[in-house]
């Protein structure tokens, strides 16, 4: 990383005259007074003006002050920020996709369609579930989706009930995708293990509740090894299952949502099958059901007949479209291309090396940082800072000096059972050499925080900038570049 | 391939340090009776020869590509160029997670900012959200966050709305008790004033207008502001083609609260429709109301300018079921694209490219509408698109014009049975004069 050039806004390095593109003359007669009875815009005042020499540099020297998957270590945990394949890139980038109207005729697009089918498919197949929409635009969108397949189920029957269940360790997605899909959301408590307490559910499940929304692994990287009696209760109060899928990955090949008696779930294809996080998107959230709830799933649907690909609207009891058109279709390709280049062996080592790495993780700092739960976990470990807390080090300066190792934290302060969380998933793309270097690093951490806490609470050293103002930053909002007048 | 970086070696000493003797062991959390007892049904593992043999498939069985085509209507073919795809194809862009660690995030954050921006320069707004997934889902948090701000259940929206939008909007409003009515178009293909006004007679929370609108016609976002304001609503403005604000006036200029849309045409790939770009803009006083990740300005311990997402405490991770959305995951490297495409246009290039599709759609209307039989169906002001009106179903035209290997249009005839005899016609600066004369002549074969 640079860290001697401050690189300027674009805006400051904008001069008048400048360009970075030319287009073709007009190759038509000009037609005047076009737009005259329309306001127009006399001028795009303080856009920029710049070479394409600087264009490129500019985007060079902030691409150079991010920590990337390709870098190094990453493990945010629930976020699965496994190695991104270059293969699939080149093969999403193929003019035959990339230039393709999503309103061309069926016929012109059968390529375009037998890949999502077969994705659908794939994913049917590793879920254990009956069918799969790919229309979804990120995992909280499959969750909104999840929850209007279930509420339009309820409806059906009359009654679209209450109250979605939700445990304390879930992601705030989870909540917050029932309350818009209408829903009251009721909390449970996990019990001493980190799961969710049996006993507990059976007090709050009635016929007002229309799901509980589990994620399983856990946020705690906890298996709810209760899943399927946690189901029965559910459902014999006519209850759905929703499970979230973002830990995916400590299950494919091994165990699947289907046989867990999940009645719908959703997954991230920028999670579980490798495709890249951009910065905070684009993701992809594919939701499948079991049968039950196949007749609401979102239009249109991917039919096949003959071997002759279409879409089909006529879905009468179908809750709508929930975005434009069919889906993230290059990540799609992206998702796909993962899943064939693993094949069914390659899927399951996946799934138990992310479980190795994150064990071995685990046992190494085991007693160094503390654990609130001593249950076992798959492919993600919780740790907090309540030994460093001592010290008067948090889990903040601790991420931070991590910083300064030239390695990515884990996620912090989530999930909120436990407190001063560092949740680490190290996926099982990380060499040992990886992995030794975050435990050294962590190892060390721990040490300086006895002997020198100030060295972390004024982390990072190293980095392009320091420690941030956030405080500031939401107080007085700076959202955008203006022209100092 | 399965890209994994443990040797076997490593594989038995770290099991030993867990003192485990089997990978089996690991997953003892599992029952038995949830176990999968077989290998998975999938095809592969494919070598990376065999994977681009088998795209290379795919990608040929699509025969889109041997069609002219003049379809739009949501999703726009123009010209990339190649700084977009070189710079964004970074590896530094394309595999960090959304920057919540900004001392190692600079480069994601100054770019969103950067794009909070231009975004807000083209609206003539405020403030810019980070991106949301796209123009439809942008549409339907638009009319939500006009219903948090106002607190009144009835949102207005036009029927000259494009129709994916409208589908969104009534998904997500379906469970919220809250009722979308639809205001009727006039001959001029804009928003009917009068039924605008009618319908605001009892008090709503926002009216939704699209500029230009699903006909490809530029709605008069002034008057219709006065109407809408007088009435007490809120204006959101949505906008399909955005090119199109490098020319007309910013619509936050014109009177809209809030505006949102589709950035795909700002250097995203057709794609088959995704991933595209949802981008949101409001005036500053609604902005605890914005959905979505927005970054702010702010300084590092030293005093050194600095970027990180702020105003957090209107999202799902601390508010949970009280957040303004669910969004989390957005489209951040579609709005780098953008960023990156906007900023090599710049203040000239983004104004000429508006002014030749402008100038290009004029000809191909006038060319086409000298054809006997085919005219303009509707008077307003049109941008890049338009509505062409024939002499017979447009199903019929167009079937006969696929046989020569040319997309004519969108039918509309589903979507507005009065208009099963009109295709939307769109150009763009990928149209040279030669491919709009082959249209023509096409055609008038067609209609002989």
């Amino acid at each position: 990383m640079i860290n001697l050039v401050r690189e300027p806004l674009i805006f400051e390095i904008s001069s008048p005259g400048k360009r970075a593109i030319n287009w073709p003359e007009l190759d038509v007669p000009e037609t005047k007074g076009l737009l005259s009875e329309v306001p127009i815009r006399e001028d795009l005042e303080d856009f920029p003006e710049v070479s394409e020499t600087e264009i490129t540099r500019h985007f060079t020297r902030l691409s150079q002050m991010n920590y990337c998957v390709d870098f190094g270590f990453y493990p945010l945990g629930s976020c699965t920020m496994k190695y991104n394949p270059k293969i699939n890139e080149k093969v999403a980038a193929m003019p035959g996709f990339t230039l393709v109207h999503p309103l061309a005729p069926e016929s012109l697009v059968q390529g375009n369609l037998r890949i999502m089918k077969t994705l659908e498919k794939l994913l049917a197949e590793i879920t254990g579930m009956d069918a799969v929409t790919l229309q979804p635009a990120a995992g909280a969108h499959g969750e909104l989706t999840g929850m209007m397949l279930i509420r339009a189920h309820h409806v059906a029957q009359g009654h679209p009930r209450k109250y979605v269940l939700v445990p304390d360790s879930a992601h705030g997605t989870n909540p917050s995708s029932a309350h818009i899909c209408g829903y009251t959301v009721k909390e449970i408590k996990s019990n001493e293990k980190g799961t969710v307490s049996v006993e507990e559910l059976v007090k709050v499940m009635d016929e007002e509740v229309a799901a509980l929304m589990l994620t399983n692994p856990n946020t705690l990287g906890i298996f709810e090894s209760d899943i399927c009696q946690i189901a029965d209760i559910v459902h014999a109060k006519g209850g759905f299952l929703y499970m979230d899928g973002a830990n995916l990955n400590a299950l494919a090949g091994i165990a699947r949502p289907g046989e867990m008696k999940v009645d719908v779930l959703h997954l991230n294809l920028h999670k579980t099958f490798s495709t890249p996080h951009g910065g905070g998107g684009p993701g992809s959230g594919p939701v499948a059901v079991k049968k039950i709830l196949s007749p609401y799933l979102p239009v249109p649907v991917i039919e096949e007949k003959e071997g002759y690909y279409y879409l089909d609207y006529q879905r009468p009891q179908s809750i709508g479209q929930v975005r434009s058109f069919y889906g993230q279709f290059l990540v799609i390709i992206k998702a796909l291309s993962y899943i064939l280049s693993l094949g069914p062996k390659g899927i399951r080592e996946m799934a138990e090396i992310a479980v190795l790495n994150s064990n071995y993780l685990r046992k190494s700092l085991e007693g160094i940082y503390h654990l609130k739960y001593d249950t076992p976990t798959l492919h993600e470990c919780v740790f907090s800072d309540k030994f460093q807390k001592e010290y008067g080090v948090s889990n903040l300066d601790i991420s931070k000096r991590l910083l300064d190792y030239g390695l990515h934290p884990p996620t912090m302060s989530f999930p909120l059972v436990v407190h001063g969380a560092l949740m680490i998933e190290p996926t099982e793309t990380e060499s040992r050499r990886d992995l030794d270097m975050f435990i050294e690093a962590m190892k060390a951490i721990d040490r300086e925080a006895k002997e020198n806490p100030e060295l972390l609470t004024s982390a990072p050293h190293v980095t392009y900038v320091r420690r941030l103002d956030e405080v500031q930053a939401a107080r007085n909002p700076v959202l955008r570049w203006e022209q100092k007048k | 391939m399965n890209y994994i970086s443990i040797s076997d070696k490593d594989k038995k000493e770290m099991l030993s340090r867990i003192g485990l003797n089997s990978l089996e062991e690991l997953f003892t959390t599992i029952p038995e009776s949830v176990r999968l007892k077989r290998d998975l049904n999938l095809p592969g593992p494919l070598a990376e020869a065999e994977l681009l043999e088998y795209f290379e498939a795919r990608a040929q069985e699509n025969t889109y590509d041997q069609y002219l085509s003049f379809l739009g209507g949501g999703a726009y073919d123009h010209f990339i160029p190649a700084v977009v795809d070189y710079l964004s194809s970074r590896g530094e862009f394309l595999s960090p997670y959304t920057p919540y660690q900004p001392e190692v995030s600079q480069g994601t954050l100054q770019a969103i900012f950067e794009f909070q921006t231009l975004i807000c320069q083209l609206t003539g707004l405020d403030i810019a959200n980070a991106s949301l997934y796209d123009g439809a889902t942008g549409a339907a948090e638009a009319v939500l966050m006009a219903y948090r701000v106002k607190g009144k259940r009835r949102l207005l929206i036009p029927s000259n709305l494009n129709p994916q939008y409208k589908r969104v909007i009534l998904t997500y409003t379906k469970n919220l008790d809250l009722e979308v009515m639809e205001i009727p178009y006039d001959q001029a293909g804009q928003m009917d004033k009068s039924s605008l006004e009618e319908a605001l007679k009892v008090e709503a929370s926002v009216v939704l207008i699209q500029s230009p609108n699903y006909f490809g016609v530029i709605e008069d976002l002034k008057t219709l502001s006065e109407v809408t304001h007088r009435a007490g609503a809120l204006l959101a403005v949505v906008i399909s083609e955005p090119l199109a604000l490098g020319l007309l006036e910013a619509p936050g200029k014109l009177g809209a609260d809030i505006v949102t849309g589709e950035g795909q045409s700002f250097g995203l790939p057709l794609s088959y429709g995704g991933p595209y770009l949802g981008f949101m803009a409001c005036k500053k006083d609604f902005v605890r109301q914005l959905p979505g990740r927005i970054v702010g300005q702010t300084v590092d311990v030293e005093g050194r300018r600095g970027f990180v997402l702020t105003l957090s405490t209107r999202e799902q991770h601390i508010r949970r079921e009280k957040a303004t959305s669910n969004i989390c995951t957005n489209e951040g490297h579609c709005a780098l694209r953008a960023t990156i495409y906007l900023e090599t246009l710049g203040r000239q290039g983004l104004k000429e490219l508006a002014w030749i599709n402008l100038q290009k759609a004029a000809y191909a209307l006038k060319q086409l509408t000298s054809i006997p039989g085919v005219s303009r169906k509707f008077s307003g002001p049109t941008f890049n698109e338009f509505v062409l009106e024939f002499p017979e179903n447009w199903e019929k035209i167009s079937a006969a014009l696929k046989e020569k290997r040319i997309l004519g249009g969108l039918s509309l005839g589903q979507r507005y049975p009065e208009l099963k005899d009109c295709a939307l016609v769109t150009i763009t600066e990928k149209h040279s004069r030669d491919k709009i004369d082959r249209y023509v002549d096409a055609l008038k074969e067609v209609l002989r």
